[in-house]
């Protein structure tokens, strides 16, 4: 029952929200504190492989009703929502928006559906939250964003219609499967899928895997985001870099690895090396960006395909190196996102050549983005750190024939993550100091914000065992 | 009292925590005296330390929590308390006390100093989890954490381009030698199953691993990359002469005494390892040797005087890899220590000249300082002759030392290292006679302001200077005395490998040739910088002053190729192909629903018929499915 409340309350708060008008920015705000305190609460009823599952009937005519289960992935996933949230109403709480009680409410209401997606285990409802997370996000971006917002939102819209209408075929299609009638249900979609020969598994592989990859984004499938981020108002961009993404990674932990292993275990290597070849491409582009949204883009997609790369590793370690960073990743990425709009706001641009000499103007904003850059590069004592280690030595223990040089073209991200990150550091911290064209170093709602994701960031990467714990033993429920 | 380790780091942490949490409050000289009374706390509980494991002999380890445990894999926050060890905490802590109390003035007029202060705490932290950690994840976070604060120190003056440039090269470039790190220990886990240096030594000496010795020499020489780039070997040495665009006091701690230390540390630390691993034993030491050629070379031709000593930095490394390579490694820990002496000294001498001088750093307006600054002067010259190897000074043992294990391994790379250490003779007292002796040549306001610097510049320099005399007497030849302190102390955990004893009689010969030939040396530089006539230079002259061109030769065949790739990658590869495909996609969608509105007649009749195709069609699907 604990379940459902973490979907109805941004719904309900959402939808009222709507109407609210002036008080939609303290609705939100108290209902996504809510969330959280319901997604602690979950999290610490679950250890190392227990769960909480909850049903209700829904349309048994097409063998699928609502139900929920938490593991150790979906409590720690919707601890990150419910984190992020906050954290975006909290940092943005000074703004004035548009139109807000519609802004607050499609933003909770994206909210739901993402939750729904990290707790569905029917697919059917896995795929209508896959929907309902997604709907409100083409509304605010076409609505709050950019000039090229039409575009842009347009360009998004194709990418992940294509991706949703492959799903949803593949997903009815399993669903028909089902040796005692009809069911969209988690395990029988599992059972259907996996008993399907080998030819079968194959072509159900690209359907689903498209789908999650574009989500991802996976190298590439990858050009709407840089544009996407660019275009959305940053509460939005946080929304899709931090949460929404790893809709995708979860979709492949949950819904493809475990439905189509055979035609996993045969395109794996096809799958990590499209990931390592993603990290050097977007890598390598990020360190001519010269607009910061850009740049944190294309560095989400080098750190994404590391993700990608060993979720097809098979291992136990990768796959819960692949829990640390997901997570941590999300922290990290909101971090940096609510420092860059912060400098937008300040400065009036985004472009670094244009940048310079934060440090001397607002130095706690430099110290805060200093530090989330050094947990970016997966500096040892950050959050970055533990995640990735994980992550390359799942690679490295692979029993792929190829494992040696996936990791070592993978590492040559941690090079190339330090010549831009640090490009981008010296770019708009240092140098001689560009005036600031409207407010000071960080106000206090942005300290908030803010000192919770660098305290999340230092203790984690110090003490990462809260974390590991709770994922622990998830590898063990995907293949089951 | 081994209990207790963890009381050194922390000490520096909790001062960098003050400095760093307070630093606009604190007063300049409150925030000095917590930054070095945290490291001489640290220093005091290192102490205790040493002589505990000296009268001891034991190998402690100190497990303070659970760091990553995923089924199988447990990595512990660990620490290991040994001779190895404890030794590094003492040159650590006590060079590092030292640099610190310097500190204290020389950085007095700069408004950031707290924070400089925040930051060399780190520093000393870092490096000394660096050395204490048990396992090679915790020495990994030390090596990340020591190259963090390097970049951070380097670029400590921010709005100068250059010297952020200079920080983050030093960055990046650690950063490759990173990945070595990372894959060797990647490697070790896969094999090993652990991290852990007793675990994993014990496997290899017990013989029971079932692993070739390729694997030994692939893990082997991986560490060994990323030592290459953390202690400045070829080819990543290039970032440690920038690296000078940092405050002075940080060049002698960081980029002289310690940090770039940590890579003897680490193949000293798996000396097990490398016996077994002979061909990444001979890369280090053809590596080593290459690079105090190198080095040395381009040291003769620099005016800069941070810059010739980073040279010869990045050059006496190079006499240290070499000692690794041919299985000497205590001889390379006995350099370490040394080196850490003289050339601390030489660079915190270096930042007394620079601070008389006003902030001038070539040479070329020196000259005749020795009058004005006789503290500075004498004690600069007691480092110049313990690196230039004369008799009696500390640096003549351990370079002695090197200079026979080499011998003993192959007598042609002991002349080409010979030949290195007569070039430090010369390049080191070519910049000496320079700078102290003859008339000064700078202006005459510089002139009038020459003085000696403050007691907190030189009672460092004046303990420094007593070390780089007597810190060579804990290893003496075995010409002189059977007994050497410092191999028995570590014994216990580092043996060298197939050192050849020399006769008594060779040894005595090697020991007079190259003294000779260093005082010869010196005569040399006397002679050439008597009357300094400073021409520009031309054909190899030329290309020594600049570093044989070597920067601009990683800037044609990386820098710019990587550039030009991402221009390349950015501008048709992803705008043209991949988005170019997916608008394509786009417009097909909307052309295509452009056509697919013309069905939408509004004629009844044409909707029953296409509804009527369409079950047909499912029905002829589903007919020929079932078949």
């Amino acid at each position: 029952m604990i379940l459902i409340l973490l979907i109805l309350i941004p719904l309900v708060a959402g939808i009222i929200s709507m109407f609210a008008k002036g008080a939609a920015k303290g609705i939100a705000l108290f209902s996504s504190l809510a969330t959280l305190a319901v997604a602690i609460l979950i999290s610490t009823d679950i250890h190392s492989g227990a769960q909480i599952s909850w049903s209700m009937p829904w349309i048994p005519t097409l063998g699928s009703e609502i139900s929920l289960l938490a593991d150790g992935m979906s409590a720690m996933l919707c601890l990150l929502v419910g984190i992020v949230m906050p954290v975006i109403f909290i940092t943005n709480s000074d703004k004035e928006v548009e139109n807000q009680g519609s802004f607050y409410g499609l933003m909770l209401l994206s909210q739901a559906g993402i939750t729904g997606v990290f707790l569905a285990s029917d697919a059917l409802l896995f795929y209508f939250f896959w929907e309902l997370a997604l709907v409100p996000v083409y509304f605010l971006c076409s609505i709050w964003g950019g000039e090229k917002r039409i575009a842009v939102t347009f360009k998004f819209f194709v990418y992940t219609f294509v991706g949703s209408v492959m799903l949803l075929a593949a997903l009815i299609y399993l669903s028909l499967q089902n040796p005692g009638g009809n069911s969209f249900a988690w395990n029988n979609i599992v059972r259907a899928g996996a008993s399907l020969p080998a030819d079968q598994q194959q072509w159900l592989f690209w359907l689903i895997f498209i789908a999650f990859a574009i989500k991802m984004p996976m190298f590439p499938f990858h050009t709407w985001q840089p544009d996407t981020y660019e275009q959305s108002p940053t509460p939005v961009t946080i929304i899709l870099s931090a949460l929404m993404v790893k809709m995708g990674v979860f979709g492949v932990v949950r819904w493809l690895l475990p439905v189509v292993p055979e035609a996993v275990a045969f395109w794996s290597d096809t799958v990590i090396t499209l990931s390592v070849i993603g990290i050097v491409y977007a890598s390598l582009l990020a360190i001519v960006q010269t607009d910061l949204k850009r740049l944190v883009a294309y560095s989400s997609i080098a750190h994404m395909g590391l993700m990608s790369a060993t979720a097809f590793s098979d291992t136990n370690v990768g796959m819960h190196g692949l829990m640390v960073q997901m997570f941590n990743h999300g922290i990290n990425i909101a971090g940096m996102w609510v420092i860059i709009s912060m400098v937008e706001q300040r400065w009036g641009t985004r472009n670094m050549k244009e940048l310079g000499g934060m440090a001397s103007t607002a130095p706690l904003m430099t110290i805060a983005l200093v530090v989330i850059a050094l947990a970016n590069i997966a500096l040892p004592l950050t959050n970055g750190f533990v995640g990735e280690f994980m992550l390359f030595n799942g690679l490295f223990v692979s029993g792929s024939q190829y494992h040696i040089v996936f990791m070592v073209i993978a590492g040559l991200g941690i090079i190339l993550g330090a010549v831009y990150t640090l490009n981008m550091v010296q770019r708009t911290a240092y140098g001689e100091t560009v005036a600031m064209k409207t407010g000071g170093d960080l106000a206090a709602s942005e300290y908030i914000g803010l000192a919770i994701i660098i305290g999340l960031i230092i203790l984690l990467g110090v003490y990462p065992a809260p974390l590991l714990q709770l994922t622990a033993g998830v590898s063990g429920l995907m293949m089951p | 009292m081994t209990n207790l380790v963890y009381l050194v780091p922390l000490f520096p942490l909790i001062g960098f925590l003050i400095n760093g949490i307070g630093w606009r409050k604190i007063p300049k000289s409150a925030g000095g005296i917590i930054g070095s009374l945290a490291v001489l706390a640290s220093f005091a509980v290192s102490l205790g330390i040493f002589f505990e494991v000296k009268s001891t002999g034991a190998v402690t380890s100190v497990h303070l929590y659970d760091f990553i445990r995923s089924g199988s894999l447990n990595i512990p926050f660990v620490f290991q308390v040994d001779a190895l060890s404890s030794l590094f905490l003492l040159i650590i802590t006590g060079v590092g006390f030292l640099i610190h109390v310097y500190s204290t003035s020389y950085m007095h007029d700069d408004e950031g100093m707290v924070k400089y202060f925040a930051f060399l705490n780190l520093f000393v932290f870092s490096m000394l989890l660096l050395v204490l950690g048990g396992n090679y994840l915790i020495m990994f976070i030390g090596w990340e954490g020591v190259g963090l604060c390097s970049y951070l120190l380097i670029g400590f003056w921010f709005k100068n381009r250059d010297y952020t440039n200079a920080a983050k090269k030093a960055f990046v470039m650690n950063r490759i030698g990173d990945l070595g790190f990372l894959v060797g220990m990647l490697l070790v886990l896969y094999h090993f199953g652990t991290l852990s240096y007793g675990d994993f030594f014990g496997q290899i000496t017990t013989g029971n691993a079932p692993v070739s010795e390729s694997t030994y020499n692939w893990i082997a020489i991986c560490f060994f990359i990323g030592a290459m780039g953390k202690s400045a070997q070829i080819p990543l040495y290039t970032w440690l002469p920038d690296a000078m665009a940092g405050p002075t006091p940080v060049s002698a701690l960081i980029h002289a005494a310690t940090m770039v230390t940590a890579g003897i540390y680490m193949i000293a630390r798996s000396s097990v390892l490398y016996n077994l691993a002979p061909m990444a034993q001979d890369l280090v030491a053809v590596i080593g040797l290459a690079t105090a050629i190198v080095a040395a070379s381009i040291a003769i031709k620099q005016y800069d005087i941070k810059k010739v000593l980073a040279y010869s930095t990045v050059s006496q490394l190079g006499f240290m890899f070499l000692a690794l390579g041919v299985g000497a490694y205590t001889t390379a820990v006995f350099h370490v220590m040394t080196h850490a002496f003289f050339k601390a000294l030489l660079f915190l001498g270096s930042g007394s000249v620079i601070h008389a001088m006003g902030g001038e750093q070539d040479i070329r307006y020196m000259g005749g300082l020795n009058k004005k600054m006789r503290i500075t002067g004498i004690t600069f010259l007691i480092g110049c002759l313990a690196i230039a190897g004369i008799p009696g000074f500390s640096g003549f043992f351990s370079k002695d030392e090197i200079l026979a294990s080499v011998y003993a391994h192959s007598p042609v790379m002991y002349y080409l290292a010979l030949g290195a250490a007569l070039m430090t003779a010369f390049y080191m007292f070519r910049l000496y006679f320079l700078t102290f002796t003859g008339k000064f040549r700078g202006t005459h306001e510089q002139e009038h302001h020459l003085h000696e610097s403050p007691a907190a510049i030189t009672i460092p320099l004046v303990v420094l200077a007593i070390l780089s005399v007597i810190g060579g007497y804990v290893g003496l030849p075995p010409v002189i005395s059977e007994h050497h302190t410092l191999n028995s102390y570590l014994a216990p955990v580092v043996s060298n490998f197939n050192v050849h004893h020399l006769e008594h009689a060779t040894e005595w010969m090697l020991m007079g040739l190259s003294t000779g030939l260093v005082v010869i040396m010196i005569v040399v530089a006397y002679s050439v910088t008597k009357k300094p006539n400073f021409v520009p230079n031309t054909g190899i002259a030329k290309a020594l002053e600049n570093k044989w061109y070597v920067d601009e030769l990683y800037d044609a065949i990386i820098v710019r190729p990587i550039a030009a790739l991402s221009a390349v990658l950015n501008n048709f590869v992803e705008r043209l192909g991949i988005d170019g495909a997916v608008n394509g996609v786009g417009k097909l969608v909307n052309w295509g629903s452009g056509k697919v509105r013309l069905v939408q007649s509004g004629q009844v009749g044409f909707y029953i018929f296409a509804m009527v195709l369409g079950i047909t069609v499912l029905f002829a699907i589903g007919f020929f499915w079932i078949q």
